[in-house]
């Protein structure tokens, strides 16, 4: 018999979105390899997360457009994650004996992998998704899932009530024992949100994988089904807060607020904690170089940027190039960027490798909507007064 | 594309008046561009040209050269077959270190005999430059050399100790002398040398059994008239830094586009090992121009013409002129820095004033608090 690999606790990290609401930033691109924070994508948080927490073992599940996603993910050695045993290991959808489906849901994507946590033998299964952007320490949410005695403990986090019924929201007694899970709710009852992020002992989420893939009424949703059904029946459900910073980076409004949340002098996220670091791939480039007509404030800017105009409250990825006379404001530049001369880029998300040429003007001051241009669209000829995406 | 070449860069005695920039490091390790040490400019030149096995000779204060390279992963040299071999000195006592670097090849004869490539590249590690070698390689063939020398003529006013090289019309060296020698020719060597591993094997030998135990000097400088020791006249960018104004110069280059363009990408990148470093932050205060910045500083105060590395944090008010600034120092409030040094992790305290003057800039020690 083969030696099984008995670890307490690995995670297992929901990377198949197609992120529709990102709407061309998502066309070839699977929603957590989205670029991110000038330096990183979005899978990149969760994964350090990971790490940090000393979970050593991930499986990362990929459906959606995995090119990109699957070439940048590698071997995991960007975030130490090629371990002798344990380690990172993408999990696409596979053919079986008796055929073998796409991942119809959250809970049939794992359920499709019983076999792989199975290896392991684990105690317990972190669900994460690979869309969120937090620093978060799992080994807490550990520590009261096993206090509690849990089934299942899910963090939640305090989000403003106008926003509540965007979210699964839950009711929790004194004791934090959930007593009531709604999935965004029409008329929320409570602004207590689940993060998405689920410790569940490893028996209890076999047992419920394998009862609601029997079920065929079942959208084999988590959130939808599974944890529902779970607290229907009685079942030990427990929150875990957090109380850090915490974004969901599904929209183009919330992604770009993200990337302008790591601005100001005391941004809302600390990417400079060398306690709780967040790894990318290196894309090895020079240092940035800002030139003697630059104006740069209230900015981030990564390695291999030439930034000859104006930049303010700006991210801008490795290798972006501003030229002489162009004006970029309160906007996102992705890996490879360039803005010509003379143009305007204001409240926009720029894809990776588009180019805005010289004279262009890309969104609009006082705008509620932010302009968003493809990865490797040529913005030329047509002024885009309105706001648009191209 | 493979190169049937070993890279072997060579530490040994490097000529270093870098001051207490060399002071806990050896010469091929001081950072150099805001995120590269010098060894980065040959090594990622070797593995660029397709060489698929690099050796590095380690001598003294070696300690940030291992953490430096690591396994070579960050230059692709960490392999199942070939890769990176660091070799520190393998010497039986303390008057072994005096010796010369044939006598440290000598004792790693085995490993060079193990080694399958048939010709070899011994360079230092101190040329700031992007070379082919393959092209060099080239040279070497069609002009059937026993030795080929990279080497730049018209370098302009070379501030760097080099050695001066002297060549007939066919292109053949015929005199080479050390760094304060007479020579006038405009020619200065890059100290890489190509030729047959079979011949360096026959040069360390002969040599060490006549008494003599340097390359460059006994080996090559006394053999011209009976090798063909032929000039590779290189065009790129150079830089020869091993003195603090060398040092200075060469990095105030840099901050001309053209030529950090060609230095990092021609022929190919300059790899480093790369750092966590989260993208830099300009803050309210921010007035930076001229400027090469690396990742994880935050700047909230006036940076001109100078070079930051990483994680440097310049405060409200500071003022940062024609400085070189190492990674992880601080300037406080207020403080003021034109034509300085300052090696890692320094603290100039606020409303501090340090001043230098660009042919003489002043050097602050790694980790003072000023």
């Amino acid at each position: 018999m083969s030696r099984k690999e008995n670890k307490e606790c690995i995670a297992m990290l929901l990377a198949g979105g197609e992120g529709r609401r990102l709407g061309v930033l998502t066309k070839d691109l699977a929603k957590p390899a989205v670029p991110f924070g000038g330096k990183y994508r979005i899978i990149d948080f969760t994964l350090s997360n990971c790490v940090n927490s000393g979970v050593d073992t991930v499986g990362v599940l990929t459906q959606y457009q995995p090119l990109v996603l699957n070439q940048y993910l590698g071997i995991g050695s960007s975030w130490g994650l090629d371990r002798r045993e344990g380690g990172m290991h993408v999990l696409p959808p596979y053919v079986r004996s008796k055929g073998g489906t796409w991942y119809k849901g959250t809970a049939n994507a794992i359920y499709q992998n019983l076999g792989f946590i199975e290896r392991y033998d684990p105690e317990y299964v972190l669900i994460i998704s690979g869309d969120h952007i937090y620093k978060m320490d799992y080994d807490l949410l550990l520590e009261t899932h096993k206090r509690n005695r849990a089934d299942a403990t899910i963090a939640v986090i305090t989000v403003p009530w106008a926003e509540a019924s965007r979210f699964g929201i839950l009711n929790v007694d004194d004791k934090a024992r959930v007593t009531e899970f709604a999935e965004k709710p029409k008329k929320p009852s409570s602004n207590l949100a689940s993060m998405g992020v689920y410790m569940f002992s490893w028996p209890v989420l076999r047992d419920r994988l394998i009862r609601d893939e029997a079920d065929s009424g079942s959208s084999n949703d988590f959130g939808k089904d599974i944890l529902p059904k779970m607290l229907e029946e009685g079942a030990r459900l427990f929150t875990h807060r957090f109380n850090g910073y915490w974004k969901d980076v599904g929209t183009i409004e919330s992604l770009w607020q993200a990337n302008m949340d790591l601005l100001g002098d005391k941004p809302g996220l600390d990417l400079n904690d060398h306690s709780w670091r967040i790894y990318s791939v290196c894309p090895n480039q020079p240092t940035q170089y800002i030139s003697p007509a630059a104006k740069v404030q209230s900015s981030m800017i990564n390695e291999g940027c030439t930034i000859e105009g104006e930049v303010h409250r700006s991210v801008l990825s490795h290798g972006v190039h501003v030229g002489e006379g162009s004006i970029v404001e309160d906007s996102v530049l992705m890996p490879g960027a360039v803005v010509g001369r003379g143009a305007r880029v204001i409240r926009a998300i720029v894809g990776d490798n588009a180019v805005i040429e010289d004279g262009m003007r890309v969104g609009r001051i006082n705008s509620d909507e932010i302009a968003v241009v493809g990865s490797g669209v040529r913005v030329s000829g047509q002024q885009l007064k309105e706001v648009e995406t191209v | 594309m493979k190169l049937p070449m070993l890279g072997i860069i060579n530490l040994i005695h490097e000529t270093d008046e870098m001051g207490t920039l060399t002071q806990g490091r050896c010469l091929a390790t001081v950072p150099f561009g805001g995120r590269y040490r010098l060894i980065d400019f040959v090594l990622s030149s070797m593995v660029n040209s397709g060489m698929q096995e690099v050796a590095v000779f380690a001598h003294t204060k070696y300690r940030s050269l291992m953490e430096h390279l690591g396994t070579g992963t960050n230059w692709d040299l960490h392999r199942k077959q070939n890769g990176l071999f660091v070799l520190p000195p393998a010497i039986e006592d303390q008057n072994d270190f005096a010796r010369g670097d044939l006598y440290h090849f000598y004792r790693n004869r085995d490993y060079f005999a193990r080694s399958p490539h048939e010709y070899v590249a011994i360079c230092r590690s101190h040329m700031v430059c992007n070379v082919d070698f393959e092209d060099v390689l080239r040279h070497h063939r069609d002009h059937e050399a026993d030795i080929t020398v990279v080497c730049k003529a018209n370098p302009g006013s070379i501030v760097g100790l080099a050695r001066k090289v002297r060549v007939d019309e066919t292109g053949r060296i015929k005199d080479i002398q050390d760094h304060y020698g007479r020579l006038s020719d405009d020619v200065v060597s890059m100290e890489m040398y190509i030729l047959r591993k079979d011949l360096l094997i026959d040069l360390i030998e002969t040599s060490l059994a006549q008494g003599r135990d340097h390359f460059v000097r006994h080996a090559v400088f006394s053999r011209l008239d009976q090798l063909k020791v032929s000039a590779y006249m290189y065009d790129g960018v150079l830089g020869i830094v091993n003195n603090i104004a060398s040092y200075f110069r060469h990095s105030m280059e840099l901050l001309q586009p053209e030529i950090g363009r060609e230095l990092f990408f021609r022929p190919g990148p300059i790899y480093s090992k790369g750092h966590g470093e989260p993208p830099t932050r300009f803050l309210t205060g921010a007035d930076v121009n001229h400027s090469l910045v690396a990742n994880g500083c935050e700047i909230d105060g006036i940076v001109e013409n100078s070079i930051l590395f990483r994680g440097v944090k310049v405060k409200k008010g500071a003022v940062v002129r024609n400085s070189i600034v190492m990674q992880n120092s601080v300037i406080g409030e207020d403080g003021s820095l034109e034509s300085c040094i300052l090696d890692k992790e320094v603290e100039i305290q606020p409303f501090q004033q340090l001043r230098g003057v660009p042919d003489m800039p002043f050097l602050a020690l790694k980790r003072k608090v000023i």
